[in-house]
């Protein structure tokens, strides 16, 4: 063949790197080096003595610790080995991971917040070195209370479902405050909630009240009526919901919980298609929250760290986290950053320090590129995109988008491959792992499957409708090869760095290996090299 | 080893819309009207997809069954080897068979060593598998009759057949995969066809169900649906106080609030439980009325099939009279998420028989689905609504 | 958007793309996506917010601009700690937490995101090694959770309430775990003597009704406590669970806690190749024995070695994920969310790089270097130790003696550009000292204070140990007691 090129396939030919890459216990060589410790000045020594041998009797550890010893690039050869085996949303079309608003995460931000007049920060040094820093968190403060309309907000938890967290322990303090601590036991939500809140409300000691959609797919404001009651502490509910359906009688929701002197908190995960259109406070809330990780672009990090930001109306402000970044104007003009301790009703600490001060750099700067016109548009777009994902996957036969039918959603959709699963008997995680296939990320929904075959997409406003098309033209090639080739989907992933994995030694604990230690112990005797010896025992 | 058992004449009665295919009658007049017999072309669609999942291993399942239209002639035509263990016993299973074939067939299945049946047909063919399975083997249906109230079948053919194919290659892995106790429900369809739709329970049986096989789940929740169950029930024993008579109506759920309570429970009966022993097993309407009289008392009920019923599908002994002696709060509900999820959106249902009692009950309903967690649930009482008992749907 | 507007951030705006997306989708405008939005609910109004910076390069000089107000410390000469630790963070860290693939990931398959599995994996397995211990989670978010929820599985396993708080703890960690665990478990700190557990103290208040027994080592003062061995078989004996939180930097020389009887080891990673960020970038760790009744009771997803289906492949999955259905059973269930991978990564890393030599070293630097700032800065004639303990990295000095107060040391010595520790209590600093100040750094504050001393009339305030330690004791307690929940309740009564 010669030149001209041949024009590409419709389906992209992709494979992913394989490096087949050791554990890197493997690749250890007794003697070398990664990396050297400054070593001991003589006069400490002098001074001082032999610090290890003075241990007291069992102190000293016995044994080192069983380490791989390797030589620095072969330490980073390994880890870059790895890191090309793993598909960043900066590589993917990450549309599939619905719910967690896989948006583009600026290289600027990630370049600004490298610098040692950040990294090398201790966050106990005087705040008056800090004035940089401190000023990102207060303007960060600032905009999300815009953004809310709320009064005060704290960026101290670092993530989504930490920020939960923050917002139920907030709830049940204002309530025993008020001297109602006892008798308001119940948190209400909803099924299409993230699951995070009802686990969060459990933890802190409530029982939790699930509503279900009525037969529309909107949440059922009558039976949220019959259960709020005087013992209800709160409600707490995403919109729009992991549906993607914007829940219209949200503010009837707000004032049935106040009617009862319930609290109503706001899960924000889901705001990326509201913003600059509606707020929470607009609608009533007490509380809310953001995923900075989400919404506010900053990278998922493998899974974190994320940051999380709650805001809070006047009424609660008192219980957010503490120490508070103040801003103070001189009398000469003058302004200054400072730190304030919270007083006795704040829900104290719930991280170290002021949050995860990377991320709000970062969110803080994704702002800033944006404003409030830019904002605005994201969310349009995303809104814009979603729809229009909308009307192509429904051209896919086998696949739905249950309940609210006709209606027009927000920033995503849950799906259903329920109809192509009857056909054919491939189920969507099936699917999700073919897609892999393709250099497509896919996922289904958070258990309990409420829609069946589920899958949720979001396509936020990051990516170009070329982008999306390409993303539908796989999920159909996918699911035709379902109907016509279905062992090709049952088999995969066939293009991936590894083959069909055996999940069943995970769920065994005679069988399963947590850590290497672990490993070597369970199937090669403990101590002895896994070159040396034979399995102890095979695993089936 | 899987088996395959078919009722050849089951479906018969649906395209005919004469909701059901039991009784000669109904057959010849379905015949008449030009039905299709569809269960041995629904259960060959399941057998294929168990030959096309296992072409790659190293070995073609042998499949147990009966001879001829009861399932050797499926088990061939979707190119796997038949090891036929019965004969119907008059009619060589070419002609008309009887319940009691289907009963007999389970029963020869097991002892020659099945340990999942796979039945094609209805719900009246999982009451006559249940009658024949033992308790060591599981069953699942491959839904192809007219009434499947039960949740013993697969969604679909192919559904079932990759079940049974996971079966396969985790009985060669030398592993099986987990069952949940499932209720065989069914209507008399006399009754059906005037109108009036009365499900029993008439046995439980051990179903498979396929953990999911993706594992990037970003939450933490039950991801099993016995685990599901078991929360559920947890969630129950929890709410339960000393000093009051609890009356555990029939179901799986039941039999595991029982087993959490650590008291044998009846099946199908309604057993009243007292401070953690059973003081009345498989108790009658005029017993249940006695232990009530007794002191403070309260029906635990579940929710009985696809269609939501949580009183009068099942649990009759659970009467208006009783609810009416068990006074203004009679109820506690129990039941996984996943069981109200399912119900896509409609109402719970009550049908005591008695309007006034029904329209008390109707309303929102407190269910337990875990350890500290509930539903508000809606209830409705179809009976005050005279609803078509065609359009209240089918299990899933 | 009646006109077009465009960024780098946002495809699709072009009117040509915009109206086909449109057609495909029926509706006339993006109004009609938003139907379900009651108008009362709309922001009639544009967010109020600062002019955005849209050219990259006018964004980065606002955002440097605003960084470069700070002074880090690479600027000052910094002994502080208390939570954030400086440790030197070798170049091949960042170089592999900055990959895109790593940074921009989530939550693929173990196929297409094997490299982050496997990453993690091993990160579990180099911790497992420091620690002595079979098994160790994906990072929760810091060394708080990670004791909160170690204490939390701990009152499940024995359906117990008491916690003996065993150690000093950092009064915000402090904070943390009691809001935390305060439905489920009581928390009763017991006064250390001379900077350790009492474990006399702690026999007499072991019951049948303690959960667990929660040490800190090295405590909030930097104390490595020397009496875990001996206080857990007591724990033991009466059915408590050892709870111990941690810093793992220093068991390249000391003995693990896992054996010396602990059965839960929790703690921060913030030390293994994490810069310090304004306190902005620490990951917790969980690590138990390979034993069922606790891994069940783990919230935090593990991942496992698995097969795949070629021989020799190394695959990877989620282990016993199902746990956290039973974890249920009580009423104390939690969750798993988007925490601290990543930091993982980083801690894995390191711990690689490092190797048992560099663990080794380091150890015993955190050992030598702060004993020689403690006998530098006990020679300051009215400046003593506040306690005998043995200390890894941070050690807390007295300056009542010198006629000096805590914050007046702060003070002054900032004017200097030192930070010359934390404030911890009227008359006591807590001093960190690691690989990143030498010796010449140490002499440095050590003349600074002596200057201090010197200056200040030190005659008129003789100390005797006896108020020293008071003041030690009585500064845990001041800092936890607005927090403790019996005192809320007072007030809310």
């Amino acid at each position: 063949m010669s030149l001209p090129l041949a024009p590409k396939p419709a389906i992209r030919r992709f494979h992913q790197a394989s490096w087949d890459e050791p554990v890197i216990f493997e690749l250890s060589t007794p003697g070398e080096r990664g990396v050297f410790v400054t070593p001991i000045e003589p006069g400490v020594r002098d001074a001082v003595g032999d610090v290890v041998a003075a241990l007291p009797a069992g102190l000293r550890r016995a044994t080192p610790p069983a380490l791989p010893e390797l030589g620095q690039m072969r330490v980073l050869k390994h880890y870059l080995r790895l890191s090309q085996e793993n598909l960043g949303a900066d590589l993917n079309v990450d549309i599939g991971q619905g719910t967690c608003t896989m948006k583009y995460s600026p290289k600027i931000n990630d370049q600004l917040i490298g610098t040692p007049q950040l990294t090398a920060m201790h966050p106990l040094q005087d705040p008056a070195d800090a004035q940089g820093v401190l000023e990102i968190v207060w303007s960060l403060e600032r905009m999300l209370a815009e953004i809310s309309g709320m009064d005060q907000v704290s960026l101290h938890t670092q993530g989504g479902s930490a920020a939960i967290w923050a917002n139920i322990a907030m709830i049940r303090a204002y309530h025993e405050a008020n001297g109602e601590g006892e008798q308001r036991r119940e948190v209400i939500t909803t099924i299409f909630s993230h699951p995070s809140n009802a686990a969060a409300a459990k933890a802190a000691g409530y029982e939790v009240i699930t509503i279900f959609p009525d037969a529309e797919g909107y949440p059922d404001l009558a039976a949220l009526k019959a259960a709020l009651s005087p013992r209800t502490a709160a409600i707490m509910v995403t919109n729009p919901e992991d549906t993607g359906i914007y829940n219209p009688a949200i503010k009837q929701w707000v004032d049935a919980a106040h009617e009862v002197g319930a609290l109503a908190a706001y899960d924000q995960a889901n705001a990326n298609g509201i913003l600059g259109i509606t707020r929470a406070r607009d609608a009533g809330f007490d509380v809310c929250h953001f995923n900075l990780h989400k919404t506010f672009s900053t990278p998922h990090a493998c899974g974190g760290p994320g940051a999380g930001a709650n805001a809070v109306s006047a009424a609660l402000a008192p219980f957010l986290p503490g120490p508070r970044v103040v801003r103070e104007v001189a009398a000469d003009g003058a302004v200054r950053f400072d730190l304030r301790d919270t007083d006795a009703r704040s829900i104290g600490s719930v991280a170290p320090f002021h949050g995860v001060i990377p991320n709000i750099v970062r969110a803080y700067s994704w702002i800033m590129a944006l404003g409030a016109e830019g904002l605005l548009a994201a969310a349009e777009i995303a809104v814009l995109n979603n729809n229009y994902l909308l009307a192509k996957v429904l051209e896919i036969p086998g696949a739905s988008a249950p309940y609210a039918a006709g209606r027009r959603r927000i920033e995503q959709v849950r799906y259903s491959w329920q109809e192509l699963f009857e056909d054919t008997g491939i189920s969507s995680e099936e699917i999700g792992i073919r897609m892999t296939d393709f250099g497509m990320h896919y996922w289904t929904s958070h258990h309990p499957y409420v829609v069946p075959q589920p899958f949720t997409l979001e396509p936020t406003e990051s990516y170009s409708k070329a982008e999306i098309d390409e993303y539908v033209a796989v999920l159909a090639e996918v699911a035709r090869e379902a109907r016509e080739t279905p062992e090709v989907v049952r088999t995969a992933p066939h293009n991936q760095t590894v083959h069909h994995t055996h999940h069943d030694d995970l769920d065994d604990p005679e069988r399963w290996a947590i850590t290497w230690r672990a490993y070597q112990r369970k199937y090669f005797g403990a101590g002895t090299p896994a070159s040396a010896a034979e399995p102890a025992e095979t695993a089936a | 080893m899987i088996a395959l058992v078919v009722n050849p004449i089951a479906g018969v009665g649906g395209p005919a819309g004469l909701a059901g295919s039991d009784g000669a009658a109904v057959q010849e007049r379905a015949e008449a009207l030009g039905s299709r017999r569809r269960a041995a072309e629904r259960a060959r669609l399941a057998l294929e997809t168990v030959a096309a999942r296992s072409a790659a291993g190293a070995s073609r399942p042998v499949v147990i069954t009966a001879a001829g239209a009861m399932g050797e002639d499926v088990v061939r035509a979707a190119g796997l080897e038949p090891r036929v263990v019965f004969r119907a016993s008059s009619r060589d299973g070419a002609g008309e068979t009887t319940a009691a074939d289907t009963t007999a067939a389970a029963r020869a299945l097991v002892d020659a060593g099945a340990s999942l049946v796979l039945f094609a047909g209805g719900d009246g063919t999982a009451r006559d598998v249940a009658a024949g399975l033992g308790t060591d083997a599981a069953a699942l249906g491959i839904p192809a009759g007219v009434k499947m109230y039960s949740p013993v079948f697969a969604v679909s053919p192919r559904a079932a057949g990759a079940l049974a194919a996971a079966w396969v290659a985790a009985s060669e892995a030398g592993r099986s995969l987990p069952v949940q106790e499932r209720e065989v429900l069914d209507v008399d369809e006399a009754q059906l066809r005037v109108a009036r739709v009365e499900p029993r329970l008439y046995a439980t049986m051990p179903v498979p169900y396929l953990a999911g096989r993706t594992q990037a789940r970003k939450s933490a929740t039950p991801a099993s649906e016995h685990a599901a169950v078991v929360a559920a029930a947890r969630g129950a024993v929890r709410s339960l106080r000393p000093g009051v008579r609890y009356l555990l109506g029939p179901g799986g759920t039941m039999a595991e609030v029982a087993r959490e309570l650590g008291v044998a429970k009846t099946p199908l009966g309604v057993d009243v439980v007292l401070d953690g022993a059973v003081v009345r097993a498989a108790a009658s309407e005029s017993e249940l009325l006695d232990e009530i009289a007794a002191g403070p008392a309260r029906a635990v009920v579940s929710v009985i099939g696809g269609q939501g019923f949580l009183l009068g599908r099942g649990n009759q002994q659970l009467s208006a009279r009783v609810l009416r002696a068990l006074g203004p709060d009679p109820l506690v509900a129990v039941a996984p998420e996943q069981k109200l999820i399912d119900l896509g959106g409609r109402p719970l249902l009550v049908d005591t028989g008695d309007a006034a009692v029904d329209a008390r009950l109707a309303g929102f309903v407190r269910v337990i689905t875990s350890a500290a967690t509930t539903s508000i649930y809606p209830v409705t009482a179809p009976d005050a609504e005279a609803s078509d008992p065609e359009g209240e749907g089918h299990a899933p | 958007m009646n006109q077009p507007f465009t960024h780098p951030y946002l495809p699709n705006t072009a009117p040509d793309v915009k109206q086909a997306m449109l057609d495909a989708t029926g509706a006339a405008s993006v109004a009609e996506f938003y139907a379900d939005v009651p108008d009362e609910l709309r922001l009639s109004r544009p967010l109020d917010l600062p002019a955005p910076f849209p050219a990259e390069q006018d964004l980065a000089r606002h955002v440097r601009g605003l960084l470069a107000k700070n002074r880090s410390t690479e600027d000052r000469l910094s002994f502080l700690g208390h939570g954030t630790y400086q440790h030197y963070v070798p170049a091949v860290v960042d170089e592999v937490i900055n990959r895109s693939e790593f940074l921009t990931a989530y939550a693929g398959e173990p196929y297409e995101d094997h490299g982050r599995f496997q990453a993690l994996f091993q990160y579990q397995s180099l911790m497992a090694e420091l620690l002595a211990m079979d098994v160790v989670n994906v990072p929760t978010y810091d060394g708080y959770q990670a004791t909160a929820t170690g204490l939390a599985m701990a009152g499940r396993i024995t359906g117990r309430r008491r916690v003996l708080v065993a150690s000093d703890v950092l009064p915000a960690k402090y904070s943390k775990v009691a809001d935390f665990v305060r439905v489920h478990l009581d928390l009763e700190h017991v006064p250390t003597v001379n900077g350790t557990a009492d474990a006399a103290a702690i026999a007499a208040r072991l019951g049948a009704d303690v959960a667990a027994v929660w040490f800190e080592t090295p405590s909030a003062t930097g104390a490595v406590e020397t009496a875990l061995r001996a206080i857990s078989d007591l724990a033991h004996e009466a059915g408590a669970i050892v709870v111990v939180g941690t810093d793992p930097i220093g068991y390249g020389v000391l003995t693990p806690p896992a054996e010396q009887g602990a059965d839960i080891v929790t703690g921060d990673i913030q030390s293994l190749g994490l810069h310090q960020w304004y306190g902005g970038a620490h990951g917790g760790f969980i690590a138990v024995a390979d034993d069922p009744t606790f891994i069940m009771e783990m919230p935090s997803r593990l991942f496992g070695l698995a097969t795949t289906d070629v021989p020799g492949e190394v695959g990877f999955g989620d282990v016993a994920y199902e746990r956290t259905s039973f974890a249920q059973r009580e009423e104390g269930k939690e969750w798993v969310g988007t925490a601290a991978a990543l930091w993982g990564i980083a801690a894995g890393v390191y711990l690689a790089l490092m190797g048992p030599q560099g663990m080794a070293d380091l150890g015993e630097l955190l050992l030598a270097r702060p004993r020689y700032a403690q006998q530098r800065l006990a020679a300051i004639p009215g400046v003593v130790l506040a306690d005998g303990a043995l200390h890894l990295r941070e050690f807390t000095v007295n300056v009542a003696g010198a006629g000096l107060t805590a914050e007046g040391v702060v003070e002054a010595l900032r004017r200097e550009g030192i930070e010359p520790g934390v404030v911890v209590g009227e008359h006591t600093l807590l001093v960190c000292v690691t690989e990143l100040t030498s010796q010449a750094d140490i002499d440095r504050l050590a003349a600074s204070l002596a200057g201090l001393a010197t200056a200040a009339d030190a005659s008129t305030t003789p100390v005797t140990t006896a108020t020293i330690l008071e003041e030690q004791n009585a500064l845990v307690s001041d800092a936890v007691l607005p927090l403790a929940p019996e005192l809320t309740q007072e007030q809310n009564a």
